[in-house]
């Protein structure tokens, strides 16, 4: 987000402020200066959207590293085969996809890759999206207890929780390639775009992740729409069956769904060639992911200085 | 000009609340159903235009703070203090950015660290080592501050055979000790201290007030609340006072204590549910003509289920910092004469010329007999002793509660050492 667009969101919500309580005044954007450089002033104002707000991020990068180790920390804490945990779910998931897919509807797989390999490089990154999209939109309600008595920008708690579902996602890759090493099967060259895949995919669901946990604040509804939303996206996403079987006509519009680009993506990464990628409808699911992220950021943003009163 | 670190004008802080109306007293289902309905449609409307949802079926404004000017220098140490609601905690979570003020504008110069409570973000199952790192983080400390300061704060909470154990499996008190070590060890240019010191055991607050003291000694600016006036005037320079969310006064620790105290509301009478189970106290009062007169004369009703054989009452007379000023009680006279028999009766105690200062003080009762304790009422009673005439008194703080003059003379002469003998201090 440009320096341009969050001014005009300070002086979107104080109006808004100004119009209900009447006793805001208008943001002067010239601030006496501070008398010395280490000393930051720092003006606090209804309404007012932090001008540093970026590099304050920054400042806290440490939370958020202390954050997301504790969360990784805790999650394997008192369990009992631990990271086994993050490898049979795939696992399971995978051969359930492949029989009821492969075997049972007799979908064609891409070009010559087998089936499971197909199902695993389509698991890997919807494991990701909806994992993060499930963790990170209840985040601010687990993590209430830190909103409401410490200050630090609120976007650390969601984004934290995102290295939780790497580090799962991590060990599933390594699954993968043994799974493609069982069938005999080699990446291509267009694996060294697998991080830039990833970086999408963690995007694409940041994105809704973060206008359903600020609206979860509000609205605790939204705990009970998510789960449904991902068992609802596991199938109208091709996470089972490869994008090529939508039939032609349909593929722009399917992609309106952003997770059909990256896993699309992923594959063309993964699988070598042998799933070609549909360029238009890939720049569809990029164009839909970039929207909703910055609308994402910027509900949450508009809303963050709210949180510590409504949780 | 430049030394001011923290600058408020025109501060407020807007909640809705919602009130639930009067329900009547039996419900049919078609009502409820039909209330029901209409909360929904009302919810999701709200949802629908995007605003905060509020429970009940009115909903009204109220403004937890409002039209809060002040100016903070660099080094000096603020009390806050107000009755429960004044707003003081809504002022610390407007300065620790916790939440955003509704109206007004506060500067801030420096980096701000707040301490709301003990030991936020300590999570049960990582070990004390963890938590360390954690809860520094949280607060605001970068590794490497944490790192350096790492066997200081294992020092301090004296944890160190714990380090690598779960903090669920803590005592309580070892819980808050490593807690308030790893915020004491914080360096920030301003600190912002809500009700810690309400937490843990005797020894625990006082180090605590120690650490605090050593924090202001430092030359760093720090705003705290806290009920405790003996803590204010020990650490505080100066004090606000906050009344129903506005700043009523701002200035002299001594004055926004005095100020606070005389606004606290006295009262003569309580009454209490009796107990059914076992002896209890239902009724405590405090003559208030004798009381202008100087004396105390208090008056405990009690009543009992099963019949009393010697009953005793008791008073304690505690200064409205906390300090026990003066108690009564036959057990402590071993004066048997004055015990009661029965079922319910009235007690009354009345101690003549009592000499206690003029101030506030709370009045507890107690009731027992010559082996038991049945009943213990807390800071029942609020009252305050006058000022007979208009004096030059200090605070009772610093020179004590007894109002009792010692009669002075002075006696020139050229040898004072050898006339020494000779003079002396008599008590009237």
């Amino acid at each position: 987000m440009s320096i341009n667009s969050s001014e005009s969101l300070a002086a979107d919500s104080t109006d808004a402020v100004a119009a209900e309580g009447g006793a805001a005044r208008a943001v002067p954007h010239s601030a006496p200066t501070p008398s010395t450089p280490s000393e930051r002033l720092l003006i606090l104002e209804p309404g007012r959207a932090e001008r540093n707000y970026w590099s304050d991020l920054w400042h806290y990068r440490e939370l958020f590293a202390v954050l997301a180790w504790r969360d990784v920390a805790v999650r394997y804490k008192q369990t009992v085969i631990g990271v086994a945990w993050a490898v049979v779910r795939p696992l399971l998931t995978m051969i359930v996809f492949t029989i009821i897919f492969g075997r049972v509807a007799k979908l064609p797989s891409d070009g010559g890759v087998p089936y499971p390999v197909l199902v695993f490089a389509g698991m890997l990154p919807w494991f990701l999206f909806s994992t993060i999209l499930a963790e990170a939109s209840n985040s601010l309600i687990t993590n209430a207890n830190l909103i409401s008595k410490v200050y630090f920008p609120r976007l650390i708690v969601p984004a934290s929780t995102g290295v939780v579902a790497l580090v799962d996602f991590l060990i599933n890759l390594v699954i993968l390639f043994g799974i493609m090493a069982l069938y005999g099967f080699a990446p291509n060259w267009q694996i060294v775009f697998l991080p830039a895949f990833i970086v999408l995919a963690v995007l694409a669901s940041l994105g809704p992740a973060l206008y359903i946990t600020a609206l979860n604040v509000k609205y605790r509804d939204f705990r009970y729409v998510i789960p449904f939303l991902v068992q609802f996206g596991l199938y109208v996403s091709p996470v089972g069956f490869s994008s090529a079987v939508v039939p032609e006509e349909w593929r722009f519009w399917y992609s309106i769904n952003p997770v059909v680009g990256v896993i699309d993506g992923f594959r063309w990464c993964l699988l070598g060639g042998e799933s070609p990628l549909y360029v238009p409808g890939f720049l569809v699911s990029l164009g839909v992911i970039m929207f909703f992220l910055w609308f994402g950021i910027r509900y949450f943003r508009r809303t963050e200085r709210a949180f510590a009163d409504l949780i | 000009m430049s030394d001011v670190v923290i600058r408020a004008e025109g501060l407020g802080k807007k909640y809705l609340i919602g009130h639930q109306a009067e329900r009547e007293r039996y419900v049919a289902l078609r009502d409820v159903v039909g209330r029901t309905a209409k909360g929904l449609l009302r919810s999701a409307k709200d949802m629908i235009r995007g605003r905060q949802l509020v429970a009940g079926d009115e909903v009204e404004e109220i403004w937890a703070l409002k039209d809060v000017s002040f100016e903070i220098r660099r080094g000096e140490v603020v009390g806050i203090i107000g009755r429960n609601g004044a707003g003081k905690s809504t002022l610390l979570k407007i300065l620790s950015r916790i939440t955003e003020p509704s109206a007004g504008r506060v500067e801030i110069r420096g980096r701000v660290a707040s301490l709301l409570e003990v030991g936020t973000g300590f999570h049960p199952e990582l070990t004390g080592r963890e938590n360390i790192y954690l809860n520094g983080a949280i607060l605001g400390m970068t590794r490497a501050e944490i790192r350096r300061k790492f066997d200081e704060i294992v020092d301090f909470a004296g944890v160190e055979k714990f380090l690598d154990t779960p903090v669920k499996r803590y005592s309580s008190g070892m819980y808050v000790r490593l807690a308030f070590a790893v915020a004491a060890h914080l360096e920030p240019e301003i600190l912002v201290v809500d009700e810690v010191l309400a937490v843990g055991d005797a020894e625990f607050q006082k180090k605590c007030l120690g650490k605090m003291g050593e924090v202001a000694r430092g030359g760093r600016t720090v705003l705290f609340v806290t009920h405790n006036m003996g803590a204010i005037t020990h650490l505080c320079n100066s004090a606000f006072l906050l009344q129903g969310g506005s700043l009523t006064f701002g200035g002299s620790a001594a004055t926004a204590i005095s100020r606070y105290l005389r606004h606290a509301q006295t009262n003569f009478v309580a009454t209490f549910a009796p107990n059914p189970q076992k002896p209890s106290i239902i009724k405590i009062s405090i003559d208030p003509d004798a009381l202008a007169d100087g004396d105390l004369s208090v008056a405990i009703a009690f009543q009992s289920p099963v019949e009393l054989r010697s009953v005793v009452g008791g008073v304690v007379i505690r200064s409205a910092t906390g300090s026990p000023v003066w108690g009564s009680n036959p057990r402590f006279h071993r004066d048997k004469s004055v015990v009661g028999r029965g079922n319910s009766g009235v007690l009354t105690c009345h101690a003549a010329k009592l000499p206690i200062a003029p101030g506030q003080y709370y009045l507890s009762a107690w009731l027992g007999d010559w082996q038991h304790d049945f009943d213990c009422k807390h800071d029942a009673l609020f009252f305050s002793v006058d000022e007979k005439q208009f004096g030059n008194r200090p605070s009772s703080e610093l020179i004590g509660y007894l109002e009792w003059p010692g009669e002075w003379q002075c006696q020139v002469t050229s040898d004072p050492a050898s006339t020494m003998t000779t003079t002396a201090i008599s008590i009237a």
